[in-house]
């Protein structure tokens, strides 16, 4: 710790620059004293930890572009080359490629845990809408990404992910070749989506910017819920949180290394090693793990809504699976509202805990019925999953607190945190 | 610094401090040994990759070049110069006085001396056509390219000229032209690299 | 900690389901690869000879052009063999200076020859069947290894009573629809092994096999060596980092 005014560091180089451009000043205030709950689990590490594989995919992800050809003659080639000739081409491939599914998993805990703790609540919905945008960045980012190789499931993904944009009442066909550039997934396409592929992370990176940002002004929640009242209910961030983040993230990457050196295509498709044939269609069309949950919304919807007593069709079985997938998403922006609860943390509140874990279990359960074809009995259960991932929200987040009796909370989080140990 | 919360009974026991910085090194020096670990690979994949590597020659068909005329390849992404020489080239490549030379070096010593079969090929000179400036390839390949002063060859880019025998001369060049690793399979074709 | 624990192995549950599913094809005949496994490596005699079945068998249909000859190496051959194996085929190449394509021996640079000049040749020698590009055929296919060799090994059966077999189709259990276009490729004494290995049609697979996924997966051994040592590091670090963390934590305890 440095002691004295902000300014005044001992090293002269850091002095002169600072004392110009104050980034230590704000590293230190952000990063050093920043006064931090103490009583964080480990899941508040969780952020630190999708940050670092934001960059790690950035790193790995540059290094590529200097090998890969956005050409469709040339894609899955020089894919294949970078795994055979180019130095580590092979290790680095292989962190890029498994590094979005560990992207994934961190950044859904991150979220799992903000909807646990009611992290979403005032004075933070911005900073948890801001969350949301990055979700959503990320999962444009991550549906691009994985149509670069040029793979049979690269190409139908795109062939299908594309497609649901046509959904869009009048003018959904003329969108979707304005996506395409031309009349079906072809160059132009796979040309446009390594230019955003690469752009993206870039606006994820700014993104977070802010959503650190906005969380710095409120600061963090905790695991109690309750806002830090004293020094007493705090530690600066550096040490206490840098020591633990640090930990929480070397155990991370031991999981991620396992992946990358010993399963590297255990979470990928074996599709995806065929070259894109645009004449066949694979038996089952998957997309990636991380997005099976939304792509059950999306087959859920099975029927066509029509005006009463006419047969024009409303909302198509199309266009109503669209607006699920999209609407689930919107749950989650909606959700600092729809939650009527006074009190934060699921700690104490008993229902809304048991009711938690259920909504994992659902989501779990989409994910499982995504990777299925589209048959009974998992159409059903799907639907029934559906209807329960809407019900979370709409109906269990609001009316929820009027029935439940709540915990008696602690005074403060040093109390909490005193009365366990 | 006031909002500062200073962490709580600082039992101060020498002994712990010391563990801890000694831990705290450890750890440091690990993530320094790590991040470095962890950068190589990516540095390293940007040398040439093994099939770049393994693209390392070319043959050349010499029988359609007459005296006099000269014959550009491409050798590792690269131009290389062949000219078959006249006698008159020849002789004053291996008149130049040695004193004149930036970079001396024997003519004799640039082209295959008891090549193929044990005979000189004093005619041939096979270089890299790529200025040991800055990297432009000099002009004088084609008979109504400008030569130099020194019936060689010329750089546009910075003026520098090479004699007959590709050895620097005049204007800003360091060393001669290079001549790469080559030889003759038989009579009329060479392999370079 | 439980509890986040709790729940990345849930959200790590999830991404086995795609492996579970499973068609109702005959259950693959699941064998012990010695390359599989976290200290798992080729073996250099197999390979060799899982080459040779690929060049005298699988290379008259089959193209294997992620390959080149170079890359033979890796199989213990040395660079006078690689230079000889590279020559014995015939690369066409071209233009040369009169304009003219030409025909040359093979250089270690060259990739592997493919037996059809393209796919529509392939097809119209195959009876309209396309048979697959070799390279990558172990990832590319659910089962890997094992599927590839249950297919080798999976012809001869008489079909059930139900199952028609279609006019130039073979029946293979182990197939999707059961009706492979391929006829059995591998028979006793297919190829005569130059190091005295008996040539029979289970060797011949298993050697082919573990070739192809060589073919597929050459940087196999460099990852399981780099992956221990990488692993090594960050379990000591970790253990490090928790040190510390206890140590910088203590003072508030």
């Amino acid at each position: 710790m440095s002691h004295g005014s902000p300014s005044s560091f001992k090293n002269p180089v850091i002095n002169w620059i600072d004392t110009r451009l104050p980034i230590f000043t704000m590293l230190q205030k952000e990063y050093g004293t920043f006064p931090t709950p103490k009583n964080f689990n480990y899941l508040w590490s969780f952020g630190g930890i999708a940050m670092v594989m934001l960059t790690t995919m950035i790193l790995t992800g540059i290094f590529l572009a200097m090998y890969y050809t956005p050409s469709t003659g040339h894609a899955f080639d020089s894919v294949e080359r970078i795994m055979r000739d180019v130095n580590y081409g092979w290790l680095i491939r292989y962190i890029h490629m498994n590094g979005a599914s560990l992207f994934f998993i961190a950044v859904y805990v991150h979220i799992f845990r903000g909807v646990y703790y009611g992290s979403y609540k005032a004075p933070r919905e911005l900073l948890w809408i801001l969350g949301v945008v990055i979700l959503l960045l990320m999962m444009a980012t991550a549906f691009m990404g994985y149509v670069l190789p040029w793979g049979q499931m690269s190409f139908w993904g795109a062939t299908v992910i594309t497609n649901l944009f046509s959904a869009i009442p009048v003018v959904g066909d003329k969108i979707v070749t304005w996506l395409w550039g031309g009349f079906s997934v072809d160059n132009p396409t796979l040309n446009r989506f390594f230019a955003l592929h690469y752009l993206l992370p870039f606006v994820i990176f700014a993104v977070v910017f802010l959503h650190v940002a906005a969380l710095h002004v409120s600061g963090s929640n905790n695991p109690t819920g309750i806002e830090p009242q004293t020094d007493k209910d705090t530690v600066p961030f550096h040490p206490y949180y840098t020591a633990k983040d640090c930990f929480a993230l070397v155990l991370f990457l031991i999981f991620y290394a396992l992946i990358v050196f010993y399963a590297p295509n255990a979470l990928g498709d074996p599709d995806n090693y065929i070259p894109a044939n645009p004449m066949v269609t694979p038996a089952h069309i998957v997309p990636e793990w991380y997005f099976l949950p939304f792509y059950a919304i999306l087959r859920s919807f099975v029927w066509d809504i029509h005006i009463p007593f006419t047969s024009v069709v409303l909302i198509s079985s199309k266009l109503g699976g669209v607006l699920l997938m999209f609407g689930s998403i919107v749950m989650l922006l909606l959700l600092p509202w729809l939650d009527r609860s006074k009190v934060r943390s699921a700690v104490f509140r008993p229902i809304y805990k048991k009711v938690f874990w259920l909504f994992v279990l659902d989501c779990l359960i989409l994910g499982y019925i995504g990777g299925k074809p589209p048959e009974a009995p998992y159409v059903m259960i799907g639907q029934f999953a559906t209807a329960f991932y809407f019900a979370f929200f709409l109906i269990l987040s609001p009316l929820l607190p009027k029935y439940e009796k709540i915990l008696p909370l602690p005074k403060s989080i040093s109390e909490a945190v005193l009365k366990k140990s | 610094m006031a909002e500062t919360p200073s962490p709580h009974a600082a039992s101060d026991c020498c002994h712990d401090e010391e563990r801890r910085d000694f831990l705290a090194l450890t750890a440091g020096a690990m993530a320094g040994v790590g991040a470095c670990c962890a950068a190589y690979p990516l540095i390293q994949s940007m040398n040439p990759a093994a099939d770049v590597l393994a693209l390392a020659s070319t043959e050349v068909d010499l029988s359609q070049v007459k005296e006099g005329q000269s014959l550009t390849v491409v050798w590792r992404g690269k131009p290389v110069f062949i000219r078959r020489r006249t006698q008159a080239e020849i002789n004053e490549a291996r008149t130049a006085p040695m004193s004149d030379l930036k970079d001396p070096q024997k003519d004799e010593d640039r082209v295959k001396q008891s090549a193929f079969g044990g005979k000189d090929m004093p005619e041939w000179l096979v270089m890299v056509g790529v200025c040991t400036h800055l990297g432009c390839v000099p002009l004088g390949q084609k008979p109504t390219d400008p030569h130099g002063e020194f019936d060689g060859w010329f750089c546009p880019c910075h003026g520098s000229q090479y004699d007959s025998s590709g050895r620097i001369r005049k204007g800003p060049a360091p060393k001669n032209l290079e001549v790469p690793p080559y030889q003759f399979t038989d009579a009329n074709h060479i392999k370079i690299g | 900690m439980l509890r986040s624990l709790l729940l990345s192995a849930a959200l790590l549950s999830l991404l086995a389901v795609p492996a579970l599913a499973n068609e109702e094809n005959e259950h693959l005949k699941t064998q012990a690869w010695p390359h599989q496994g976290a200290f798992g490596t080729y073996d250099r005699a197999s390979l060799q000879r899982g080459f040779q079945v690929y060049k005298q068998v699988c290379a008259t249909c089959h193209s294997l052009k992620l390959l080149s000859y170079r890359d033979l190496s890796d199989l213990g051959f040395n660079e006078a063999e690689v230079k000889a194996l590279a020559a014995s085929a015939t690369v066409h190449d071209g233009p040369n200076d009169n304009g003219d394509m030409f025909d040359r021996p093979g250089r270690p640079s060259d990739f592997f020859v493919k037996p059809f000049p393209n796919d529509q040749a392939a097809r119209a020698a195959n009876g309209g069947a396309l048979p697959p590009d070799l390279s990558l055929i172990v990832k590319a296919r659910k089962g890997h290894e094992d599927y590839i060799y249950s297919i080798l090994t999976g012809f001869g059966q008489t079909p059930p009573a139900d199952e028609k077999i279609a006019a130039g189709m073979n029946y293979n259990p182990y197939f999707p629809g059961h009706q492979i276009a391929m006829p059995r490729p591998l028979n006793d004494d297919s190829v005569t092994y130059a190091d005295g290995t008996k040539a029979t049609t289970d060797q011949e697979a298993r050697d082919v096999v573990q070739f192809l996924a060589w073919a597929a997966e050459p940087k196999l051994e460099a990852r399981n060596q780099m992956g221990f040592k990488v692993v090594l590091f960050l379990v000591v670090f970790a253990a490090v980092l928790y040190g510390v963390k206890r140590k910088v934590w203590s003072k508030l305890h």
